[in-house]
């Protein structure tokens, strides 16, 4: 059972007092959540967290599901895609039957909870019951909708207009016709989840000895699904741009490809561009959040050259690690590094291959790149700072003046 | 004597939804958003990065350098005297003079690569008290030393510019208990240029 007070000696008392103090604040308040889904994805993830951590620091916090069957589903999927920018076929039947659903949901549904915090498009429309209720709504998006295509976004839109505000997960995400007033809320890791945890150097030692992987000699490792988003082939490139110089031995790690054609494809290109190298070694890994610990906390550098990303959180467990960390700029990478100061960015392959050298030379540069990273981390993408964000904004629904004093 | 009360603050980010492609953007933009927005980018470094050395101290220096790389106008706005200040309005209005000024030069402004651009922000501030209370010089010294760090950073940052008075918090009370000396060399600091850890460090050694 997750616990607020075993934060305590990572943030540090008095983040967790603030907590303490905001949920008090809320009290005598219903908090209720709304997805679309209990289990399975990052969405429900944060959600089964979320809610006992709320509940601990006094806000009656709940969580309801919207139901649906597979035809409002298989709109909902394609609305989350045009949302990414995929071009999808729509009809009137679709928004018909999305509409149609959300209406029977909306029937059966206690709505009535003084703060309505409403995730992703799928239950969007419920808001329609705000004005009857008159209490407060929040829709929170999670999905990047930079690309979105108009047509969807022009739908949803309708529907987030009638929010008390809404929240996005990055700049780039927010939209300037939008009239209800924009939050930025950044993902987060958990620090004491298996994935993130402190490991004892045993458990370390064991996986690293498993796949017969040298620790005598620098690792560089990116952890990510076989994707060519990911750029995997690309890091085989940089590695052997740098190869030539300094000797080093590269990890490629990751899972989710087995029930993804592509990705077995991706998946054995890869393996194809290693050829004999035996100090590359590519993991094709079951799920499995103690291992991919292991393998950042043992390796010296980690690289996340995606082409494409989300937000990318895996730079964040990366530096939470305390590891040097070269990524690429894209998506929500450039909030979690300042170039410079807390890892690299970089923009291609030579790029990417300069500035590893430059780690595997400048050891103490590495480290103090590696140190500010845990440092930013710390302050700004961890499951805490996400919960006071979140006591914040349904605080900020009460209170709308530009600085408010408790 | 009065009681000084050490407050905290934190902040939700609110976005705009505006953005900049180049100098040109930025600088009409700047002219017209509310002043939180200006608060939030010439003061959000100090917060997230109070842990490095105080460069880069703006968001707009910093994306000029970064992603823009127009060094000698990045060094311009990185180097407004921010402390000389005393509303953001001011701020802002130097802000833009500098870009105005670079403009009019026909110096570089092209437009940055798509997914680059400058996006404005703001910031809602709520302020949380912390249940430190000092009554006298020798109480406020030991409870400066562990406050939260937001704790200084409210008190000296948010009080003055935000909160428009002409002293931050600590200079006002140090006159208050008659502490005109040390208020004064407080007042000399600029604390614009030092992380924050190290502003506690510069204000302890004041109060000996």
């Amino acid at each position: 059972m997750i616990d607020i007070k075993k934060y305590e000696h990572i943030t540090g008392k008095s983040a967790i007092d603030e907590l303490y103090f905001l949920g008090e604040k809320l009290k005598g308040k219903k908090v209720k959540n709304i997805n679309s889904t209990a289990v399975g994805g990052g969405v429900a993830e944060i959600l089964t967290k979320m809610g006992p951590l709320m509940k601990q620091v006094g806000v009656d916090a709940s969580w309801d599901v919207i139901k649906g069957d597979q035809k409002f589903f298989v709109v909902t999927k394609k609305i989350h895609n045009a949302l990414h920018g995929k071009q999808e076929p729509f009809s009137a039947e679709d928004f018909d039957y999305f509409s149609q659903t959300a209406r029977e949901n909306a029937k059966s549904m206690d709505l009535s909870a003084d703060i309505m915090f409403v995730h992703d498009p799928q239950p969007i429309m419920l808001v329609e019951k705000r004005e009857e209720l008159k209490n407060k709504w929040i829709w929170r998006c999670h999905v990047d909708i930079t690309e979105a295509r108009d047509e969807v976004y022009r739908f949803l839109r309708n529907y987030i207009s009638f929010y008390d505000s809404c929240v996005f997960s990055a700049p780039s995400f927010s939209k300037k016709d939008i009239t209800i007033p924009q939050v930025m809320i950044c993902p987060s890791i958990d620090p004491l989840s298996d994935k993130n945890r402190e490991l004892e150097k045993e458990e370390i030692d064991k996986v690293f000895e498993k796949f017969g992987i040298d620790r005598s000699r620098p690792v560089i490792t990116q952890i990510s699904r076989f994707d060519y988003l990911k750029d995997p082939l690309g890091v085989i490139k940089v590695y052997k741009l740098v190869k030539k110089y300094n000797d080093c031995q590269l990890i490629l790690a990751g899972g989710g490809a087995t029930d993804d054609p592509e990705g077995m494809k991706v998946y054995e290109e890869v393996k194809e561009s290693a050829g004999n190298d035996k100090d590359i070694h590519i993991l094709l890994l079951p799920q499995d959040d103690l291992l991919i610990n292991a393998l950042q906390r043992g390796s010296d550098i980690i690289l996340q050259k995606s082409l494409k990303e989300g937000f990318g959180l895996t730079v964040s467990e990366a530096l939470w690690k305390e590891k040097p960390v070269i990524a690429s700029a894209v998506g929500g990478i450039p909030l979690q590094i300042t170039h410079k100061y807390g890892g690299l960015l970089t923009y291609s392959i030579d790029g990417t291959a300069y500035y590893l050298k430059q780690l595997l030379n400048e050891p103490a540069y590495a480290a103090q790149l590696a140190k500010n990273g845990k440092e930013h981390v710390k302050n700004n993408f961890l499951i805490t700072r996400h919960l006071r964000e979140y006591l914040l904004l349904f605080l900020s629904v009460y209170n709308k003046e530009d600085v408010v004093y408790f | 004597m009065p009681e000084f009360e050490f407050k905290t603050e934190i902040h939700l980010v609110k976005l705009l939804g505006i953005k900049a492609r180049n100098i040109r953007e930025l600088c009409e933009t700047l002219e017209s958003v509310p002043l939180s927005s200006v608060y939030y980018h010439t003061h959000k470094f100090l917060k997230q990065h109070h842990f490095l050395s105080p460069e880069p101290p703006n968001d707009f220096a910093y994306w000029v350098n970064n992603t823009l790389n127009i060094r000698m106008l990045a060094e311009k706005l990185a180097s407004v005297d921010t402390v000389k200040f005393s509303s953001l309005e001011e701020l802002r209005l130097q802000l833009c003079a500098i870009m105005a000024e670079w403009l009019k030069l026909g110096m570089p402004a092209n437009d940055c690569a798509a997914g680059d651009e400058f996006h404005f922000m703001s910031c809602q501030t709520f302020i949380l008290p912390t249940g430190h209370k000092a009554a006298n010089l020798s109480e406020f010294r030991e409870k400066l030393k562990i406050v939260d760090i937001n704790s200084i950073y409210f008190h000296i940052f948010e009080a003055r510019l935000r909160l428009k008075k002409n002293q931050n918090d600590f200079q006002s009370w140090l006159m208050e208990i008659g502490e005109k000396e040390i208020a004064e060399k407080l007042g000399n600091l600029d604390p614009y240029n030092i992380t924050l850890e190290n502003l506690r460090k510069r204000v302890l050694g004041l109060i000996k």
